[in-house]
């Protein structure tokens, strides 16, 4: 049973990390907007004019 | 008096409704094509011509129409203060090595249309390299090249294509992130070490004895010490310091009985630890942190893209024009205008500081600092007060008194402004909490003196007990999300407060008092409306050429609503108060009040004003022409009669008076009120002994707003400048007023109910406490238990009630 002291100290640690990077999530100013990335992520990126011709050139053949 | 057809017509009758491709608005006044599109002025068509250009169109096919209208005054030259290098410093939050960084409010920007043009403002132009919205704080961080375009540029720009950004002196926005952030970290820490100590006390609630054996009662035992130290002394600090700076001030206030609580919690499960007597209680020691917290931040959840602290300064821009000596035209910083300085305010502008008027054509729109509602037309050699916004061609001006002394800005010198925030005041929860705190430690005395007489050990565990368990964890956590609750509906329907402690100042109100210029009225178009038989353009041409003849405003407001042609007027009356009447064409044409026109005595007090007409002796109908007053303003009033003394304090002259007469009680109207009139006005019903809240929305009611125990600034645009109060307004919810303050009521009755469970959960808790019978585990239910049945029951209680007054969203309306 003695085997309980070191699996309590390895989820401990684990546990541990989870929370410090809890701290830099916060930090690093994360949770400011939680709205705007929500409308983001619906953009779309605008197409290169290679890439229109790249698409052109597939519907061709 | 025999009308045919009731229909409502629009005057005159437009074939269809073209819809503008870019705002959206009918394309009544004017109409333009362009590439396919309609358009309802050239402005609109000006910013689709940039961005078609720019391949910018993607902005119409995120949402439908989704452009801003832009003022049609604007002119680049107004941003020429913005090539100051000390001003421009002002506003810049970044500028070094070429690349600056401005934080701009927004306040025009309403859909993902909006953010999705904002952002890609690199595309319209290479200087800028990038740019971030934030949509809930209406703001914009762009960083730019300073080398390929300017500050002025940018601004220029952004006008251009409809967000033009609201300069004004910065507000302190940083101070207040701090502070959430430091709560959420303490809830982060609270959390972690709950969730572990639980673990570790798993063993103990189980009963399980195999783990009896004591290297591991003393391992889980010093565990659990560990975890909870974090807790005591970091996330539950600003428990002790509130209550020990409370009752260093003789009084009493709801962390008190917390922090008593939490302490003996602590102190008692160490001493149980160290001494083999038990597993302590540090799982609800941790655990009711966590909770008390998170009602904490709950409650704090309120609108930081809304500024309530906003004063004078907010409303001036940060800059004027100064002419020198020798005639050149120079940005000056607001703080650097001396007196006798000449300066030159163009249409639209804002005046910086109390002034004489030297030359131009000045027309000074006073509505928002003393709310008088037409502009007044002044003289050379007048004296033009700070804050009037001239509304016509440029002026020039000589300064009188610096920004800060003139006539409006000394109103904030005095002393209603410099009172603390009412924080330390006592409210319903700390005259409880007084109670309380007082009824416990008599219980806890009382368990002590009797089990002394048995054994001490039985009379400590006790005493400690009793003041573990009666601690009111349910009772804190009453008001935090019932009044979290509360006020979040209220923000979701357009009354957003400043924080929680204004529900319960709308809850206790006696009084109500009214501005009127641009809180009872709006600013928009006058609407007119005819109803009657069907006119035909003829007819519409024949009253507008006898309306031409009158200054009356009710003939103006006609002439400039109807379209059609002007004829001959053959002969022209006017009977004062009455009505208009003459020949045209031949016809005789008679236009004016019920009473002259159809000879009905009883005259009915509508929401508009009527104009009857007549042709040829024949009543046709009347036009409806709402004096601008607000929607619903006859039911509010009405509803907020039965319960509230209401008042109109007005700054404007007393022309309406009489009309005003149906809503207000002659004593209770006053016009002509200064600014420290109004002030004055809300002490005196204050002192007697009757609750007020002021409504209002311009500057001229910034006094009475902070006197009064709840002010609410109006708004028909809640990013724009409103002055200093507790809450703000959404014009289009007016009419819900009633249904707020009701809301507000009951939400006080359901934290007494919750008090009321909070306090039957301590009883049963006492009972186990005073028998000794609480051990960790009934404490870990019972505290968990109480505060869920709180939170679940106010929860409920709170949506159901909103629902039940009808109140809804905003958006849905």
């Amino acid at each position: 049973m003695s085997a309980i002291y070191l699996l309590i100290a390895a989820s401990f640690i684990v546990a541990l990390g989870f929370l410090i990077a809890f701290f830099w999530a916060i930090r690093s100013g994360q949770y400011e907007d939680d709205y705007t990335p929500s409308v983001r992520i619906l953009f779309e990126p605008k197409e290169t004019d290679t890439e229109i011709e790249s698409n052109n050139q597939k519907t061709d053949q | 008096m025999l009308m045919k057809e009731h229909e409502t017509d629009t005057i005159p009758p437009v074939k269809e409704d073209l819809l503008c491709y870019h705002c959206g608005d009918k394309c009544r006044h004017e109409h333009l094509k362009f590439e396919q599109h309609d358009f309802c002025c050239s402005g609109c068509k000006t910013v689709y011509q940039i961005l078609s250009e720019n391949d910018l169109c993607e902005y119409y096919k995120i949402e439908d129409r989704p452009g801003v209208k832009g003022s049609s005054s604007a002119s680049e030259i107004r941003f020429s203060y913005l090539d100051n290098e000390t001003i421009a410093s002002t506003i810049l939050s970044f500028d070094e090595a070429g690349i600056a960084r401005v934080s701009f409010l927004i306040p025009q920007m309403h859909c993902s249309s909006c953010i999705w043009l904002l952002e890609n403002l690199h595309r319209l132009n290479a200087g800028v390299l990038r740019s971030t919205v934030n949509f809930l704080r209406k703001e914009a961080s762009i960083v730019f090249n300073k080398t390929e375009i300017s500050l002025r540029q940018l601004v220029q720009l952004m006008s251009a294509i409809g967000y033009e950004p609201q300069i004004n002196r910065q507000e302190k926005s940083g101070k207040k992130q701090k502070t959430d952030r430091r709560l959420i970290i303490k809830i982060g820490v609270a959390g972690f070490c709950f969730g572990n100590i639980m673990l570790m006390s798993f063993p103990d609630y189980f009963g399980d004895h195999s783990f009896d054996s004591s290297e591991f009662r003393t391992f889980f035992g010093y565990a659990n010490i560990a975890l909870s130290l974090p807790v005591i002394f970091y996330s539950a600090k600003d428990y002790f310091t509130s209550a020990f700076k409370i009752l260093k001030h003789k009084s009493v206030n709801i962390d008190v009985p917390i922090a008593l609580g939490v302490g003996v919690l602590f102190l008692r499960s160490v001493i149980d630890i160290l001494s083999g007597m038990g597993a302590g209680y540090m799982d609800s020691l941790a655990g009711l942190i966590f909770f008390l917290l998170v009602g904490k931040w709950y409650q704090d959840k309120t609108y930081k893209t809304l500024s309530y602290e906003r004063d004078y300064r907010s409303y001036f821009p940060i800059a004027a024009t100064r002419i020198d000596t020798n005639g050149d035209q120079n940005p000056v910083a607001l703080d650097e205008i001396k007196e006798s300085d000449l300066l030159l305010i163009r249409n639209q502008e804002v005046i910086p500081a109390d002034c004489l008027l030297v030359s131009g054509d000045a027309r000074i729109d006073y509505s928002f600092v003393t709310g008088e509602a037409e502009p007044i037309k002044k003289q050379e050699g007048d004296l033009l007060y700070a804050g009037g916004k001239q509304a016509g061609s440029a002026i020039k001006v000589r300064v009188k008194k610096t920004v800060g002394h003139s006539y409006l800005t000394q109103l904030w010198n005095q002393d209603v402004f410099h009172k603390q925030d009412s924080a330390m005041m006592a409210s319903l929860v700390d005259r409880i909490s007084k109670r309380f705190t007082l009824i416990i430690i008599s219980f806890a005395l009382l368990g002590l003196i009797y089990w002394s007489f048995y054994s001490a050990q039985m009379a400590f565990n006790v005493f400690t007990a009793v003041l573990i368990i009666a601690c009111p964890c349910a009772l804190a956590l009453a008001i935090p999300f019932t009044f979290g609750n509360t006020i979040k509906w209220l923000g979701r329907s357009g009354l957003y407060l400043k924080n929680h402690r204004v529900v319960e100042d709308l809850a206790g109100l006696q009084s109500i008092v009214f501005d009127k210029t641009g809180t009872i009225t709006q600013n928009k178009q006058i609407n007119i409306e005819f109803k009657g038989s069907s006119l035909t353009v003829d007819e519409y041409s024949l009253i507008r050429s006898l309306v031409a003849q009158s200054l009356h405003p009710l003939s103006q407001a006609i002439f400039n609503n109807i379209d059609a042609s002007i004829l001959n007027v053959q002969s022209f009356d006017e009977i004062a108060g009455q009505g208009i009447s003459g020949i045209v064409e031949g016809k005789l044409i008679r236009v004016g009040s019920e009473k002259f026109i159809t000879s009905n005595m009883n005259v009915s007090y509508a929401e508009s004003i009527r104009t009857y007409v007549s042709i040829n002796s024949e009543i046709k109908g009347y036009f409806t022409i709402s004096k601008g007053y607000r929607n619903g303003m006859n039911s509010t009033i009405n509803a907020l009669k039965e319960k509230y003394s209401i008042h109109l304090l007005s700054g404007d002259n007393d022309a309406e008076r009489a009309f005003l007469r149906q809503w207000f009680e002659e004593e209770k109207m006053h016009f002509s009120q200064s600014p420290q009139d109004k002030l004055e006005h809300i002490k005196g019903i204050q002192s007697n002994h009757s609750k007020v809240m002021m409504i209002g929305d311009g500057l001229n009611d910034a006094g009475a707003l902070k006197q009064s125990d709840v002010g609410i600034a109006v708004a028909d645009n809640v990013y724009a400048f409103s002055p200093a109060c507790d809450a703000i307004l959404d014009a289009r919810s007016f009419t819900f007023l009633p249904a707020y303050l009701k809301f507000s009521e009951k939400s006080l009755n359901i934290v007494k109910w919750c008090f009321l469970i909070s306090f039957t959960y301590n009883s049963v808790g006492m009972y186990f406490a005073l028998t000794g019978g609480l051990s960790p585990l009934v404490a870990a239910i019972l505290m968990p238990l109480s505060s869920v049945t709180v939170i679940a029951f106010t929860t409920i209680a709170t949506n159901y009630t909103a629902k039940k007054l009808g109140i809804n969203e905003i958006k849905e309306r």
